[in-house]
């Protein structure tokens, strides 16, 4: 076992090393990030040159790219200008955990997305839970009575919720429960952000800050795995080993519970396991929608500026996850299905 | 009469062919029909509609027709809600959304049918010449796949509206200007959605190299080129066809998402997914803004998702799923 993982993160380097190569390559078509920097007032041509040369913008792509990887902080670099290397510079390198400063901010990257994650993982991990039950209990109520007036509900309405587009759905659950029952004098729940700066930062405020944008978040993905869920446990329910618990007079409640549902929800482990990393980018529209302060807005604003470093940040940490939560899948999984041995 | 002769049928039913066979399944599929009956009216809704609107333009103090109509801003006339006049309501600039609607939903629909042309050739391309070389290419183009498969396809659309932004010609497609913004959300839409189809296709012709008709086809000298287009990729189209339908419903969330995030489809033309950016700003003040592009989309994805589904089920009988 220990061996597996072992190989399997090493199988991993060169996965992550191939992607942040495609993703720094695509980041230099984002255009000059001193242009975008601009202000009030327009910088003067010499500053910008200064200021190129003080971000390494001013070296060729490859270098760049070294520095991002390794830092620089073991030659020297010409600063002033002269075109005589004199100062040695002063980045470690993403391999030894400088993930580099915000072109913009000049805050570091790590230090950004450090605030922001928090607000983006209650969001997503509050979905999920949600998800996983009501799928779960979803799937399991349809497969039990499968083509019942309730499955054929079920179904129709999943159809309609994996269809649905998140902007849509945001807005027209804001559209309802906010302005609506606003105008009926009903009480209404707050759209954006996470809390209400009249009322302060309690935990009631951020429960009802979050209602509406996780509910967003899950009923689409309730859709699909409810399906999913169903499927697998009408497959088990139609094996040998079912027909014989029930053969030997156990409660139908016993089979559904102890031989059927751990046997499909085996399937059901990997899709969450695979798509949990995904949640963390599916946030991007949700969190634009809701005025959410999470990394996917953290995303878009420097998106606007150009600003690579966090934008590269953000997406190595999403890919690092992504890697990760694939070997703890199957890790789990062969904890819970003993017929698959890993070596 | 005799007896015997009524053991041997008089009309021989004919030998039906899969095409038949997965045509009359599909047939059958009352969710299939219905989707395919929804995707037709708004086919209709999208194609002829632009013959008979028209209005007057107060701007250019003359009544316009067609695609003029729904470029005509008056801005007079700014976010009202449906009336007579305007069925759908204005957007911010006093242009009429049921127009916009109708024209921004061909663009929508070309853009969902030539990025999901385009994502299908990728994968089938990609697919198959890995699995058919075999070796290092194999291992070099799956090693690219599953890079591609890591960076969640959301921010692989916004750095590719950066990096193609902006930097393609118009072209006349139809009688209708494209603006480089189109052809670049195409491009970029389909060169992010192949991974998944690469990997179908790689499966299937990995099993299905090893055949004997692939051996009879290379002993009498067939070339590498065409074993791989004349006979792998047919026999693997079923999930081809499957793949692009739905790949059309996910290219035009796609392009809603990207135009929803402002770095879609730039300028006047309209697609469903532009008419949507900046509309949540006027959530309580003019839900229409939002409400109709939105209700086409979900309409259109739907209608496809049901179709796509019968079709998995009518082309592929053993994988019943029973959704």
């Amino acid at each position: 076992m220990t061996n597996y993982i072992l190989r399997r993160l090493a199988q991993a380097i060169p996965q992550l090393f191939i992607i942040s190569v495609i993703l720094f390559a695509l980041m230099q078509a984002f255009g000059d990030p001193i242009a975008m920097l601009g202000g009030r007032i327009p910088p003067r041509p010499e500053d910008k040159e200064r200021l190129r040369r003080q971000m390494g913008l001013d070296q060729p792509i490859y270098m760049q790219y070294v520095t991002w990887l390794v830092g620089n902080d073991w030659q020297k670099i010409d600063m002033d200008g002269d075109g005589v290397p004199e100062t040695y510079g002063k980045r470690a390198g993403i391999l030894r955990g400088d993930w580099g400063n915000s072109l913009v901010t000049r805050q570091p990257v790590l230090k950004m997305i450090g605030e922001r994650l928090p607000n983006t993982l209650l969001l997503m991990l509050t979905a999920e839970i949600i998800i996983i039950i009501l799928s779960l209990a979803l799937g399991l109520y349809s497969a039990l009575r499968p083509y019942s007036l309730f499955d054929n509900i079920a179904t129709g309405l999943s159809f309609i919720g994996y269809s649905m587009p998140v902007f849509w759905l945001a807005l027209s659950l804001m559209y309802i429960f906010a302005v609506n029952f606003r105008r009926w004098g009903l009480p209404y729940l707050p759209t954006v952000g996470m809390y209400d700066p009249a009322v302060g930062k309690t935990s009631f405020e951020l429960f009802k800050h979050m209602i509406l944008p996780v509910t967003t978040l899950s009923i689409i993905s309730i859709a699909g795995y409810s399906r999913f869920v169903r499927s697998s446990v009408l497959e088990v329910l139609g094996q040998d080993y079912i027909r014989t618990a029930r053969a030997k007079g156990l409660r139908s409640m016993i089979v559904v519970r102890r031989h059927a549902l751990p046997n499909a929800a085996l399937p059901f482990i990997t899709v969450i396991g695979l798509d949990i990393p995904f949640l963390l980018a599916g946030a991007v529209v949700t969190e634009r929608i809701f005025a959410w302060p999470g990394m996917g807005r953290l995303f878009i604003d420097h998106t606007e500026r150009a600003d690579f470093p966090v934008l590269m940040g953000i997406l190595m940490l999403i890919a690092l996850a992504v890697v990760i939560f694939q070997i703890i899948t199957d890790v789990v999984y062969s904890f819970v299905d003993p017929r698959i041995r890993l070596e | 009469m005799t007896d015997s002769t009524d053991l041997i049928p008089s009309t021989i039913p004919p030998l039906l062919s899969p095409t038949t066979l997965a045509i009359r399944r599909f047939r059958k599929h009352t969710m299939a029909m219905m989707g395919l009956g929804l995707l037709v009216l708004l086919f209709l809704y999208v194609s002829f509609s632009g013959l008979i609107l028209n209005g007057y333009c107060p701007p250019l103090g003359q009544t316009l027709y067609g695609e003029a109509w729904a470029n005509c801003n008056d801005t007079g006339a700014r976010l009202q809600p449906p009336s007579s006049e305007h069925l759908f309501g204005t957007d911010v600039i006093g242009r009429d959304i049921l127009a916009r609607t109708v024209y921004g939903g061909q663009i929508s629909m070309l853009i969902g049918v030539s990025a999901a042309i385009m994502e299908v050739f990728l994968g089938a391309l990609i697919g198959s010449v890995a699995a058919y070389y075999g070796g290092w290419v194999d291992s070099l183009l799956m090693r690219f796949t599953e890079a591609m498969l890591t960076i969640p396809s959301l921010f692989l659309l916004i750095i590719g509206a950066r990096f193609f932004g902006g930097s393609l010609p118009t072209i006349n497609f139809f009688g209708r200007e494209l603006t480089g913004s189109v052809i670049a959300i195409i491009l970029i839409i389909g060169a992010t959605a192949w991974m998944y189809i690469a990997r179908i296709v790689r499966a299937n012709i990995l099993s299905l190299r090893e055949l004997d008709f692939v051996s009879a086809a290379r002993a009498l000298g067939a070339s590498d080129r065409r074993i791989i287009f004349i006979h792998l990729l047919p026999n693997t189209m079923a999930p081809l066809i499957v793949s692009a339908t739905l790949g059309v419903a996910s290219a035009i969330i796609s392009e809603a998402y990207v135009s929803f995030l402002g770095l879609g489809v730039q300028g006047a033309t309209a697609t469903w997914g532009n008419m949507l950016d900046g509309a949540y700003r006027y959530l309580e003040t003019a839900p229409w803004l939002w409400f109709f592009p939105g209700t086409l989309i979900l309409l259109t994805v739907l209608g496809i998702n049901f179709v796509g589904d019968g079709l998995r089920d009518a082309l592929d009988p053993r994988s019943s799923r029973h959704m």
